[in-house]
């Protein structure tokens, strides 16, 4: 998958778990504010990229640090690299 | 007895016929059936009753995502009329928000679709991994009490009876008797539940559900009549909304009826079937509660699923109590039975039987059963005047509840 795909297919998991529309979601917004989520989401929102990539993620430090779409991006991109190199 | 008098000022329904009383009313006079046939059924070894009512009418996106994403059908169900009734009663958000508002609502269990999917999934590799968040609020008892509070943003008292096709009959008389006691001003009260086959398997294995007619849905159930074979499973929801009837007063609100009787008991005899003595037992508790006679009842709901046991000891009951006179009908036959909808459902039509001077037959009764024919059966739509009725419920576990309404004023 190239980056490109891979951003599509957050973007296109994501909207359709919490009901947004796909041209409101940018890199800069954020899920908390812009999207509304809340704890309960936060939880889904990694069983839904887990199901969508095929990895297991909730144990990782780095998730609790997203704030953004495009956190979520950068995060998703490399783990995806670590697994393919791994 | 009540020692303060309540009132409803609001109802709302979700049925087979639709979101609002007013969709059902016209069905329920025209003489329609809500039961159709449900093909998945046919796809289950072991099931024999291809039928049910289910609800129809029902956008779920109505309800924002933030509150959706913990409901299943059933709360679904029990927003949407819950939400109607607060309209109806020209309830203001303060009100909703004032903590003097609680609810009442129950179901038969939490969602069996929601458990279905989960152990589903949990049964493929024994894992918690792919469990939603919010499954635990689609599965709880008191799923769609909860709901609703959210929904609508409720912060007094939350009661979630459950006692099966008694549920709703019960969140009603203890709505009241909580408004009775002063403890909350208005109750949004009553029950849902959803479709789902475990329902009708669980009277199908019991040869209770009809299974003769699945060819032709709209001909059964059949209450009191000699050809009826059990019950058909529905689902929907009916929500009342009671208040006390010093603050209907105050604020000026349209007072639909006034409940002047509530009576609940057990029949440890038998957890499954119906006995005629207990029936009894329990509308006279409930008459005395309201401290009515039994020559002052104008109409009998009857609880009557179209089961044989049922049906008769019903009629035995009320042919002891109210001899042959007071006329008698079932809405089984036209809603199926909608578990714990099913109560207040009938409740919110006897309300608009008590307004319009009117009375409902029994749907599909052609031939009445013999051992049914010591009661009066309403033939055709009545129109009389009526002013007090009383409603019975009863429900697997062995649990009896009836509910006297009355006109206002």
């Amino acid at each position: 998958m190239t980056d490109q795909e891979i951003i599509e297919q957050i973007n296109s998991s994501l909207a359709e778990e919490f009901e947004f529309a796909l041209n409101d979601m940018t890199p800069e917004t954020t899920l908390f504010e812009d999207m509304g989520l809340d704890s309960l989401d936060v939880v889904d929102l990694v069983i839904v990229l887990e199901s969508a990539f095929g990895m297991k993620i909730r144990e990782e430090e780095a998730i609790r640090k997203i704030r953004t779409l495009g956190d979520i991006h950068t995060f998703v991109i490399n783990k995806k690299r670590q697994m393919e190199s791994a | 007895m009540l020692l303060k008098r309540v009132v409803i000022t609001g109802m709302g329904v979700v049925s087979p016929f639709g979101r609002g009383i007013e969709s059902m009313m016209d069905a329920l006079l025209a003489g329609k059936s809500g039961v159709v046939q449900v093909p998945e059924l046919a796809e289950i070894t072991g099931m024999r009753t291809r039928v049910a009512a289910l609800a129809t009418g029902v956008d779920p996106m109505e309800i924002p995502r933030k509150f959706r994403r913990s409901m299943s059908n059933m709360s679904v169900f029990a927003t949407l009329a819950s939400q109607d009734a607060a309209a109806m009663a020209g309830l203001t958000g303060e009100q909703l928000h004032s903590g003097r508002l609680g609810v009442s609502i129950g179901s038969t269990t939490g969602s069996p679709q929601t458990m279905q999917e989960f152990f589903r999934d949990f049964g493929i590799d024994n894992s918690l991994e792919r469990m939603k968040s919010t499954l635990f609020f689609h599965i709880m008892n008191h799923s769609c009490a909860s709901n609703v509070a959210q929904a609508l943003g409720v912060t007094g008292r939350i009661l979630a009876p459950a006692a099966a096709c008694s549920t709703s009959c019960h969140a009603v008389g203890y709505a009241a008797e909580m408004i009775g006691m002063g403890k909350q001003d208005f109750m949004l009260c009553g029950g849902a539940d959803e479709f789902h086959p475990l329902t009708s398997g669980t009277f199908d294995i019991m040869n209770a559900a009809s299974t003769a007619f699945n060819e032709s849905p709209t001909s059964t159930p059949r209450p009191f009549d000699r050809d009826r074979d059990g019950i058909v499973c529905g689902e929907g929801s009916g929500i009342l909304l009671l208040e006390s009837l010093e603050s209907a007063e105050q604020r000026g609100a349209a007072i639909l009826a006034e409940i002047v009787g509530f009576a609940t008991n057990s029949d440890p005899g038998s957890i499954a079937n119906p006995d005629a003595s207990c029936i009894a037992g329990c509308m006279r508790l409930a008459l005395e509660d309201a401290q009515v006679k039994p020559e002052q009842i104008d109409y009998v709901n009857a609880h009557a699923t179209a089961t044989e046991q049922g049906d008769i000891a019903e009629c035995e009951a009320i042919s002891n109590i109210f001899g042959n006179t007071v006329p008698v009908s079932s809405l089984k036959g036209h809603l199926g039975h909608a578990m714990a909808a099913s109560g207040t459902l009938e409740l919110a039509a006897c309300i608009e039987m008590l307004r319009q001077g009117i009375l409902i037959p029994t749907l599909n009764l052609e031939h009445i059963d013999p051992l049914c024919s010591n009661v009066q059966h309403v033939h055709g739509v009545t129109r009389r005047t009526v002013a007090t009725v009383i409603k019975n419920n009863f429900a697997l576990g062995g649990v009896n509840s009836s509910i006297i309404l009355r006109r206002y004023p």
